[in-house]
């Protein structure tokens, strides 16, 4: 086997799995708040990348640049989303969560549809086409950029939730609902903020995303499933988990290419998720409930 | 100070409280025993906001309480330490501790209030960056005590603090109760810890099946044969 190309693979899917470690570290702090699986995260991500995409077409504004403000717009899409439809089901049986926000998914991939068409769009951003030496391989400035946003993304996040009274108030909810009650927190405030983090995580990974791969309505499905089997690897809602999870399903779906067609990607990251579910439903890393 | 009139309180379809009336003085300790199951847990989950009575009220200096939420009830001055005492196992003792003090004046007094926990649980303070689900039963015990009165409650309501502590413990416990009553707090204490728990309280009440069985003050309930018999095997 050619030891360089694997060592470029192997570079690539670090890189990827960070980006997959922020979308999955979205669903995670949602999961762990509330206990509900967002089935509609690849599709919340998605409609970030549209903003991002037109900021970027229509003001010229660089998507890493945008990417605050893409993040607040997609936060607010979360806090109503969950104001609206996950506030209403949070009593109901798990199976009984799934309906609605599969719903919300594909209410939002149509809405997408519509405004902007099936077609794949991909912006010439400044840096898209760059590449940089890192030792012995070559890979894209982009993804680079986006690994390092998205580790520095995670780390304010981690500090965020560390530090502040707001951050330990959603730990708080995490650890103990009741608990949380008792001493006063308003845990409906807390689900919608938290909802509203998760999409906006979501939402700059998409970002991050924008000069790497082209956009459609139709990927969000396959992020929401990769963020799905991330959050299983990694446990269910253990945070620095996910972002483990994220690297872990990166690698080997890169390094998969070796031996599989790039178009059976899908077949790594469904593996892992078996093998997983069968020898450590826990996850790699330890997880709640 | 709280006047529990005459609540009705169900789970779904099933009565866990029935034309349940009492009465916690100011400055007093008032405790409620019963067997397990006979709603004493119910009766603190009603007051906190946690379930709704059917009917009847419940009143806190002279206010109505009986449908405000749980985080108005503890701004209100209430505190809950409740059964099974709900840490944030993830937190640290002192991450617990901050928690229980929620709102702007009870933040403000945050500093000096947990000076005062530490005066009660001095344990505590060694204990400040350890994760809470790592402490023993009756550390985690102290935390959910101390957790309680960072918000400064006016009443502190205690459900079975000294359950799964040993003996030893659980005196501890209890002489830390009559402190934290003498230190101003008013006390609602529910126990099966029937005799140690009277010692302490001016009050007590028996709940059974859901109803007040019994009342009156701790001596006269010391002293009644059918409590002597039943909760204190004499
Ligand atoms: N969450 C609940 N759902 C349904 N029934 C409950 C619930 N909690 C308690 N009960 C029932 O209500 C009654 C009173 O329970 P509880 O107040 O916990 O009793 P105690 O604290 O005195 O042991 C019991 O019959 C119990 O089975
Ligand atoms: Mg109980």
């Amino acid at each position: 086997m050619d030891s360089a190309l694997a060592l470029q693979l192997l570079i690539q899917g670090i890189l990827l799995g960070g980006v997959y470690g922020l979308i999955a570290l979205g669903l995670s702090l949602i999961f762990g708040v509330m206990g509900v699986i967002n089935f509609a995260h690849g599709q919340i991500m998605v409609m970030g990348m549209y903003a991002s995409y037109w900021i970027f077409v229509l003001l010229g504004i660089d998507p890493y640049v945008s990417l605050v403000a893409v993040a607040a717009i997609i936060f607010v899409l979360g806090y109503a989303i969950q104001y609206l439809v996950v506030n209403r089901i949070l009593d109901y049986p798990e199976a009984m969560q799934v309906l609605p926000l599969v719903s919300t998914g594909l209410i939002l991939e149509n809405i997408a549809l519509l405004l902007w068409g099936p077609d794949h769009r991909s912006p010439q951003t400044a840096l898209g086409l760059d590449s940089i030496w890192m030792g012995p391989v070559m890979v894209d400035t982009s993804r680079v950029i986006a690994f390092s946003l998205a580790i520095l993304i995670t780390g304010l996040i981690f500090l965020f939730l560390k530090k502040t009274t707001m951050g330990k108030r959603i730990r708080a909810a995490s650890d103990n609902r009741t608990g949380a009650v008792l001493v006063g927190i308003n845990v409906d405030r807390i689900n919608n903020f938290s909802f509203g983090l998760g999409a906006a995580t979501t939402a700059a990974a998409g970002c991050l995303l924008v000069p790497i791969m082209p956009i459609s309505p139709y990927i969000a499905h396959d992020f929401t499933t990769a963020a799905f089997i991330v959050v299983i690897l990694g446990g269910m809602g253990n945070l620095p988990g996910a972002m483990a999870g994220g690297l872990v399903l990166g690698v080997a779906e890169s390094l998969s290419t070796l031996v599989l067609p790039a178009t059976l990607k899908q077949v790594v990251s469904f593996t892992l998720l078996i093998i997983i579910i069968l020898f450590r439903p826990q996850g790699l890393f330890g997880g709640k409930k | 100070m709280l006047k529990v009139h005459d609540i009705d309180v169900y789970y779904g379809d099933m009565q866990a409280l029935r034309n349940v009336t009492l009465d916690v003085k100011k400055g007093e300790i008032t405790t409620v025993i019963g067997s397990n199951g006979s709603g004493k847990s119910t009766l603190l989950r009603a007051i906190s906001g946690i379930l709704r009575p059917k009917t009847g009220s419940i009143q806190f200096n002279d206010k109505e309480i009986t449908r405000t939420p749980s985080s108005g009830i503890v701004e209100g001055g209430i505190s809950h330490v409740p059964e099974g005492r709900q840490l944030f196992p993830t937190m640290t003792v002192l991450e617990n501790l901050e928690m229980g003090a929620q709102f702007s004046h009870m933040q403000k007094s945050a500093k000096k209030t947990m000076q005062e926990v530490f005066t009660f649980f001095p344990r505590l303070k060694e204990r400040l960056s350890q994760k809470a689900g790592t402490l023993s039963g009756g550390e985690q015990q102290m935390v959910a005590m101390g957790r309680g009165l960072m918000s400064r409650p006016r009443l502190m309501m205690l459900d079975e603090p000294s359950l799964g502590l040993s003996p030893l413990l659980v005196s501890t416990i209890f002489e830390i109760i009559k402190q934290i009553n003498e230190s101003g707090t008013s006390i609602l204490l529910i126990e099966q810890n029937v005799f140690q728990s009277l010692k302490i309280s001016n009050h007590g009440y028996v709940l059974e099946n859901g109803t007040i069985a019994h009342q009156g003050s701790s001596d006269q309930l010391l002293g009644n044969p059918h409590i002597r018999k039943t909760y204190l095997g004499l």
